[in-house]
């Protein structure tokens, strides 16, 4: 040991170990070992044979700046720079770390430690921010501590209409523990103003959303699915029609982090479904510029411009999952982008055998755009599972039902021409005579979800700007963690 | 933050696009070149082709220019080419 060596010991009074190591803490006192023990609640529990070492740590600085995860925690310093640590009890690295071949003779060999009050959840970040760097580059705006920080989100626009939580730099950098990415890292240009995205602008927005941080892979993923050109989100954030992003998820992810695809999952009440949604939306507002009635130009909108993101029932061994029909290798997770309106639903309870299903949601189907329009807009069909489970038991898989329908949807040109039944919307009077697939290959994308009880489906309509399936269309990337 | 102030970060792009006036149309067309620009709505051809004709049959100069979707924005190079070669520009917007 060196004649410089100093020791800094970290405890708290609630951890049985730290007051297991008193007696070992004394003697490296006794021995005339400068020595340093810092107390992060009660430091009664030291004793008087302490008392000329303790030193309060209750606002958890020195633990914060030592780095402390686990107490007790002694620390060797030589010459002022920390030359070896050791956490919990374990005598023989206590002797090693003092050069005390005698240290704690009566205390058991080894008793694991306590969690560190600086690491408890929601501290750590609260500590980094008052004692450390961020690291957050983003503007800061500074609000009285008495006014309404939501409020004062709502007076800068940014939020979608619902409260947003207030993007503190405590939330942020929980959400950005939610991602290995640097936070510095630019996903993509938003549009329509094609503002560079970084992860940390993702996290600000994911917090407003109301996100946990295991949703950050989720929405980072979603947004750069979303930023493909395939996609053409400018075109859907600034159309006049009704559609934003619908993210569909796939893959283990989705029950990891607790998204629904049963009961309700197209609904309210389940804080993943809702939040990550919300949080592409916010994105493409706050840092896309894509805001209503500026240049959102959305005659009516959709309520699916707040959010509309739910997970793929995986549950049956038999369904492929969209993600892998579309090209993800089974067991990783996906999402999926698909710009949608709201919900149509289809009720067909009479319908027992695969051909009545599907030439029963080939109708529902039909509407989609208009009755008479094809060619012009995708979309998704959602399954419910009793409307499956009629393809199920007669052995119909998503390649076969998919045929079936669009099989179902080669419509007569002259049924779907422009003025055809008196209706003059419709495809040119030139087509008729041919048979006009309803979408085109591709466009029709099927997913399961649902509860177990209803003998009913829901249509999903596609942008109209799907009629030129090669400029826009669904996109799905593998989540990455 | 101070204790008095709740510390927020930005969650905008922090950016601020550049405004200027827009230029004062001309009196008068003659003399000039209208730019007819079919931004890929259905239809827009034949409201172009109906106001082409109009123009040219007063003398005035049009120049047709098109992107090959509305889904998508107009690219630099297609701007230029309009402010380039054209004193006027009419859009056709709608279906």
């Amino acid at each position: 040991m060196s004649e410089s060596a100093t020791y800094v010991a970290v405890v708290k009074d609630e951890c049985e170990t730290c007051h297991l190591a008193v007696p070992a803490l004394a003697e490296i006192h006794q021995a005339g070992h400068p020595l340093t023990v810092y107390w992060q609640d009660d430091g009664a529990f030291l004793g008087p044979g302490l008392a000329a070492a303790a030193v309060d740590d209750r606002a958890l600085e020195r633990s914060f700046h030592l780095a402390v995860e686990t107490v007790p925690t002694l620390i060797r310093l030589d010459d002022g720079a920390e030359t070896g640590r050791t956490v919990g009890w374990h005598r023989e690295d206590w002797r090693a770390l003092t050069a005390i071949p005698t240290l704690g003779a009566g205390l058991p060999l080894h008793r694991p430690g306590c969690g560190s009050r600086s690491v408890e959840l929601g501290v750590a970040e609260a500590l980094r921010v008052r004692f450390g760097e961020t690291g957050i580059r983003a503007r800061t705006v500074e609000v009285a501590s008495g006014a309404d920080a939501i409020e004062a989100c709502y007076d800068r626009g940014w939020s979608d209409g619902l409260p947003v939580v207030p993007p503190t730099p405590e939330r942020i950098l929980r959400m950005l523990s939610g991602t290995r990415r640097d936070p510095h890292e630019v996903i993509g240009r938003v549009p329509p103003e094609l503002a560079p995205c970084t992860v940390e602008k993702v996290a600000i927005n994911a917090v407003m959303a109301g996100c946990r941080p295991e949703y950050m892979p989720v929405v980072l993923t979603a947004l750069e699915a979303a930023l493909d050109p395939g996609f053409t989100l400018h075109g859907v954030t600034c159309s006049t029609c009704f559609s934003s992003p619908v993210i569909i998820v796939n893959g283990p992810i989705a029950k990891r982090i607790g998204m629904n695809s049963g009961l309700n999952a197209l609904g309210q009440g389940n804080r993943a479904n809702a939040t990550i949604g919300r949080a592409v939306n916010l994105v493409v507002r706050n840092v896309g510029g894509g805001r209503p009635g500026e240049i959102d130009r959305a005659t009516l909108g959709s309520p699916g411009k707040y959010t509309f993101c739910f997970a793929e029932d995986e549950g049956d061994d038999a369904w492929e999952p969209l993600a892998v029909s579309r090209g993800i290798a089974p067991g990783r997770s996906a999402v999926t982008v698909f710009a949608g309106d709201g919900i149509q639903g289809v009720t067909d309870q009479k319908a027992r055998t695969p051909g009545q299903l599907t030439r029963s949601l080939a109708m529902g189907l039909q509407a989609v755009g208009h009755p008479k329009l094809c060619e012009w807009a995708a979309a998704v069909l959602v399954l419910s599972p009793e409307h499956y489970a009629i393809y199920r038991e007669a052995g119909w898989d998503r390649g076969r039902i998919t045929r079936a329908l669009q099989g179902a949807l080669l419509l007569p040109g002259e049924k779907v021409a422009a003025g055809a039944g008196g209706v003059a919307e419709g495809m040119p009077p030139s087509r008729a005579g041919q048979r006009i697939p309803k979408f085109h290959p591709g466009a029709l994308l099927l997913v399961r979800a649902g509860g177990p009880a209803g003998l009913f489906s829901a249509v999903l309509s596609g942008w109209p700007g799907g009629r030129l399936f090669e400029e826009s269309h669904p996109v799905t990337r593998e989540i990455t963690e | 933050m101070t204790e008095s102030t709740v510390t927020l970060h930005d969650p905008t792009s922090e950016t601020a696009p550049a405004t200027r006036p827009r230029r004062k149309p001309p009196a008068l067309l003659e003399g000039r070149t209208v730019a007819l620009f079919d931004i890929g709505k259905s239809r827009a051809d034949e409201f172009l082709d109906y106001l082409e004709t109009r123009l040219r049959a007063r003398g005035i100069a049009t120049a047709r220019f098109a992107k090959p979707t509305n889904a998508k924005p107009a690219t630099t190079v297609i701007l230029d080419d309009i402010a380039a070669g054209a004193d006027v520009v009419v859009e056709a917007l709608a279906d």
